[in-house]
């Protein structure tokens, strides 16, 4: 319950700040982004005004031995860096300096939403769906693979032939 | 500059820091939108609560601003829709793919070091520099 209701106390916070800071507006993102154009440093301050803050922050609260109202910290443990966020962050890019919009934005302006936000939101939730739809396939396979690999192991070389046709 | 711009940029990103501050500090969650909204859809019993209250705090938030200061974004007419519905999509589908967004890996993941999320930020930030550049300035599309 208190869990909760600090989900939702972090959320309008996020959300009043996103809208204060502009990035709800996407044309002020793109003039942020088009450093060729009319350049709008503004987004900068954005960032180093939220990055300044969690830098200090998160010092002090990864020190603690857990969270004030959870039993633990949910923190990735991943530092590998593979081609897949290479290709993910490259792809977001692409469509994030198409539009203007990147999921933060996206959500917060459901508080007022137009025509583009209708194309968006769906076309982004799709993607991501699909995203985690091949990725989830894709492990199925392999371990279906591995399966297969570590059972032929096991049998005589005289059974095989029958297998592989689905490859 | 005029201090009327970068002020409540700056302003406005002190607030998600602090957002950020206070999911990690109280829940030991991550505030990334595009993990938080994407596995909604995949979430486990029990996990779902807070993630769409998270959400509805994010349009709360927005909707306490727009009403306070009327300043809610108003659609550019003449942006086409297909390229909307293809940014929407690789929005989507990379955040996936790489684990998050400007909120995941910008502001929690530049918070906590991570060297995977600065590489993350730095390609996205690239990667959309030079896409603006090409729709804006070849394409025509404003």
């Amino acid at each position: 319950m208190k869990r909760d209701l600090a989900s939702l106390l972090a959320g309008l916070v996020f959300g009043f700040g996103l809208a204060l800071s502009g990035m709800t507006h996407p044309e002020k993102v793109l003039n942020f982004l088009d450093v060729s154009g009319a350049w709008d440093a503004s987004l900068l301050f954005v960032l180093g005004g939220a990055v300044g803050v969690t830098l200090l922050s998160f010092r002090f609260i990864l020190r603690l031995s857990k969270p004030v109202l959870a039993e633990r910290f949910i923190i990735t443990k991943e530092t590998h860096i593979d081609r897949q966020i290479i290709i993910g962050a490259m792809l977001f890019g692409i469509g994030w300096g198409i539009s203007g919009y990147c999921p933060g934005p996206a959500v917060a302006l459901l508080a007022a939403p137009n025509w583009e936000l209708l194309a968006f939101l769906p076309a982004a939730i799709l993607g991501a769906v699909a995203e985690k739809y091949f990725e989830l396939r894709s492990q199925k396979q392999a371990a279906a693979r591995q399966l297969k690999t570590a059972a032929q192991d096991h049998k005589p070389a005289v059974e095989s032939p029958s297998e592989g046709s689905c490859g | 500059m005029a201090i009327g711009t970068f002020l409540p940029a700056l302003l406005g990103g002190a607030l998600i820091g602090l957002a950020a501050t206070l999911l990690l500090w109280l829940n030991g969650r991550l505030s990334g939108i595009s993990g938080i909204l994407w596995r909604l859809f995949f979430a486990q019993q029990g996990d779902t609560l807070w993630r769409v209250l998270f959400l509805a705090g994010v349009v709360g938030g927005a909707a306490l601003y727009y009403a306070l200061f009327d300043e809610a974004p108003a659609a550019r007419e003449t942006f086409p829709v297909w390229l909307l519905v293809v940014a929407g999509f690789l929005v989507g589908y990379g955040t996936s793919l790489g684990n998050g967004c400007t909120s995941g890996h910008g502001v929690c993941g530049l918070g906590r070091l991570s060297l995977r999320s600065l590489v993350a930020t730095v390609i996205f930030l690239l990667t959309a520099i030079i896409t603006t550049f090409v729709v804006r300035h070849w394409l025509g599309v404003m």
